[in-house]
């Protein structure tokens, strides 16, 4: 079993790429409608968490669901897997 | 509070924290992906410890372009037909240097599974290489302009099956993978988070090749507003379309989704499927009736292998 491996300097470089928030740019610019939440409906269920597909929605838990709206693309998934209707699309100014 | 909710009539323990952490916002996918949705699955379970090899498809473009990647994990881009070879040699890799803790996954998309990739998913599952290789079913190459593969439903719409639709019916790769006897076949569907994450957890204890199958509705392949991916994905399995199992210890076992299903009274009609998809608009009765003679077929056969 070979336990240490020896990185041979070749001095070319490799393009690696980095992990990075917004690698298509602020996505929130291709909304066409906006997901609002109506705190007093809520139940805090974590649905609208678990299925964003953006992974932007996070749900505090005092506070509730908190969208950010920088990188939200306005798909309405969350809306559409809302038990009680809590979020509601509203179209986009 | 939460009997009055119809999507989930028990109340469930969120899934953990750590969904949250790898999947970064501003990825370059359609509104309403599925892809991004089973990631943070896959993160809730491995974390950053995967790496994932990623053929040609949507998800390629998914990560986004150099210098930016849109996953906290390891990502190596392949050629289209060589998804699991690629992963075997990196998971062989990884045991020479005694790395144990980080899963090799690799992630294609029905035509990169079905189609270009089956002779060395073929071979890298005949040689039991410990990866996971995840097929996420999208039924269409959707990334160069819905062209029909081999995984499309009987009577879709596609651009290259323009006027009747698809006159053959889907290519069950699943079967095709028990068939070479690996120890651990699933069947998952990204509508079913928590579904898919005990497969995730079961397939992490296994040594050896496992394969999962992903259903992935797209919004924009399939016709569909993109609010509706979830619900699509869960009428699928309310009509008997797509059967949630999981193969191992040479037996089929039905996942908790798709129990109820098994009698085919408790099947919503298929047509409540199909209308929602813009893929299906012009399909005839002949045609419902004959994609419904194939899921009794199939439910026979996985009654058959329980």
């Amino acid at each position: 079993m070979v336990k240490e491996v020896q990185i041979v300097k070749t001095g070319i470089k490799i393009p690696l790429a980095k992990p990075k928030i917004g690698v298509a740019g602020k996505t929130g610019f291709w909304r066409i409608t906006k997901p609002v939440i109506d705190y007093d409906k809520c139940v805090k269920c974590f649905l609208c968490e678990i299925y964003c597909p953006v992974n932007v929605i996070r749900v505090e838990p005092d506070q509730g669901p908190v969208i950010d709206y920088d990188y939200c693309k306005g798909c309405g998934v969350c809306v559409d897997v809302c038990p009680t209707s809590a979020l509601k699309l509203v179209q986009e100014e | 509070m939460t009997t009055s909710n119809p999507q989930s009539p028990k109340p469930r323990p969120p899934l953990p924290y750590n969904m949250r952490e790898v999947v970064l916002p501003g990825d370059a996918a359609c509104p309403g992906c599925p892809i991004p949705m089973a990631w943070k699955v896959l993160s809730a379970v491995f974390g950053e410890k995967m790496i994932l090899v990623i053929p040609a498809c949507c998800s390629s473009v998914v990560v986004g372009a150099y210098p930016g990647n849109s996953l906290k994990a390891s990502v190596v881009h392949v050629a289209f037909a060589s998804a699991a070879a690629v992963a075997s040699g990196i998971a062989e890799a990884l045991r020479k240097r005694g790395i144990t803790d980080v899963q090799v996954i690799a992630w294609a998309g029905d035509g990169g599974t079905a189609d270009i990739g089956m002779a060395s998913l073929s071979g890298a599952a005949e040689r039991n290489h410990d990866i996971i290789y995840i097929m996420y079913d999208n039924e269409a190459y959707m990334n160069t302009g819905i062209q029909r593969s081999s995984s499309t439903p009987y009577g879709a719409w596609t651009t290259t099956t323009p006027i009747i639709g698809k006159t053959e019916h889907k290519k069950d790769v699943a079967k095709i993978m028990i068939a070479h006897g690996v120890p651990y076949v699933a069947t998952a569907s990204v509508a079913y988070p928590h579904d898919l994450y005990a497969k995730l957890q079961r397939a992490k204890k296994i040594r050896g090749f496992k394969f999962i199958h992903i259903h992935a509705p797209c919004p924009v392949g399939w016709r569909f507003d993109p609010k509706y991916t979830v619900r699509i994905g869960k009428l699928a399995v309310e009509t008997g379309l797509w059967i949630l199992y999981e193969y191992y210890d040479g037996k089929i076992h039905l996942s908790g989704p798709s129990r109820p299903y098994i009698d085919p009274k408790k099947r919503k009609p298929i047509i409540e499927y199909l209308k929602l998809q813009g893929r299906f608009k012009k399909i005839t009765e002949d045609k419902i009736k004959e994609i419904e003679k194939y899921v009794e077929q199939h439910w026979e056969w996985i009654k058959r292998h329980m």
